[in-house]
């Protein structure tokens, strides 16, 4: 038997989509690529999966980020600042 | 294997996605995130009422990316033992069963069932994420809530010291046992895949700050959760088939008052108290508890 559901309710992962917390921050990460050595400790600590990396640079997904800073406090070679947004 | 060869190997697919409710710089939703990473797709996750019950689900809205049950208060352990079961009259095998609860759902309102799938040895791994209070009402005190700390009901710091679950279900004979950090995120996974790997009940037991109820700042939580290894407080160590093992010593143990000084919620305890404190610790020394 199959149920009856909403269309378009409970897709896998679509709280990502259009987040309500993209407006929860008051500071945003920046990166200094040239300080960044990609050890990726921002990416595995960060609470909001806000923290891309693709083949050869970390990116910030400023829609998924609510700007608590562990990536800037927990980054060894200080590539991250936080800046008011 | 160095820590950055470890860290690039594993997945980048995010099965929590971002967007969630969590509070910023929450310690529960970066528990889950490591988790998923040694967990992978084919995981069937039970989560009863607790924070991260209310973080991934929204309206008609769901942040996570495999199949997620939210279970009562009481029972997570008994619907994974249940979901379990149904699998394999269906001859589904090769899934992966968590129950992952807070440590209201784990260590009080959650112990009966928890300690029954223990004793049954039912087919499941058991995560509790510790935030030592009852965020989803308010922060009150619980079982795991350290002597000392302030809650809302609290307000003179908790008279009573902290409920130890890993030993309870250590004692209850499980096949695995660990503890786990966030701030330490390839032992917690290393122990997870090697939970993933057993039959029968396992059981992980993860500390989680929370910036909120414990009085710092959200940038603090992995720092927060370093010092509470670091001073000797939450020992990471595991216990397979009774065999136990350090598995993180700090090079030079902190001094317990960095990580009490750190917190508000221990703001009011004295130098006594501290000293107190760091003499059980001192008297627990390597011992893993």
């Amino acid at each position: 038997m199959k149920l009856p559901t909403t269309p378009g309710a409970y897709q896998p992962g679509n709280m990502g989509v259009n987040p309500r917390t993209a407006g929860w921050k008051s500071k945003a990460p920046v990166l200094d690529a040239g300080k960044c050595d990609q050890c990726l400790k921002c990416w595995i600590y960060c609470p909001d999966a806000a923290v891309e990396v693709t083949a050869d640079k970390v990116r910030f997904i400023l829609d998924y980020c609510k700007g608590c800073g562990i990536c800037a406090v927990e980054c060894p070679t200080a590539a991250i600042s936080m800046a008011g947004v | 294997m160095g820590e950055r060869e470890e860290l690039y190997r594993l997945p980048r697919e995010e099965l929590l996605s971002g967007g969630h409710q969590g509070i910023s710089g929450y310690g529960g939703t970066i528990a889950v995130r490591q988790a998923l990473k040694a967990l992978g797709p084919n995981t069937v996750i039970v989560v009863p009422a607790s924070a991260v019950a209310t973080v991934g689900g929204l309206n008609t809205s769901t942040a996570w990316r495999i199949p997620f049950v939210h279970s009562l208060f009481e029972c997570a352990p008994a619907m994974a033992t249940g979901i379990r079961a149904a699998l394999e009259i269906k001859g589904k095998t090769g899934v992966t069963l968590v129950s992952f609860a807070g440590d209201a759902g784990s260590a009080d309102i959650g112990f009966q069932s928890l300690s029954g799938a223990a004793e049954r040895d039912e087919d499941i791994i058991h995560v509790c994420y510790d935030d030592e209070a009852y965020l989803n009402t308010g922060g009150q005190a619980g079982g795991t809530t350290p002597a000392g700390a302030q809650t809302v009901n609290t307000p003179q710091g908790k008279p009573t010291g902290k409920k130890d679950l890993l030993s309870i279900i250590e004692a209850h004979g499980a096949g695995y046992v660990a503890s786990a950090s966030i701030a330490f995120p390839l032992d917690f996974i290393a122990k997870l895949r090697k939970a993933k790997e057993r039959k029968g009940f396992r059981y992980l037991h993860i500390l989680t700050p929370n910036p909120a109820t414990w009085g710092f700042a959200a940038d603090q939580t992995i720092h927060i959760a370093r010092l509470a290894v670091d001073c000797g407080l939450w020992p990471l160590f595991e216990v397979e088939d009774g065999g136990r093992r350090v598995t993180y010593a700090p090079v030079r143990r902190v001094p317990v008052a960095d990580y009490i000084r750190a917190q508000g919620r221990f703001r009011h305890l004295t130098g006594d108290q501290i000293a107190a404190m760091q003499a059980q610790v001192d008297a627990s020394a390597g011992g893993g508890r």
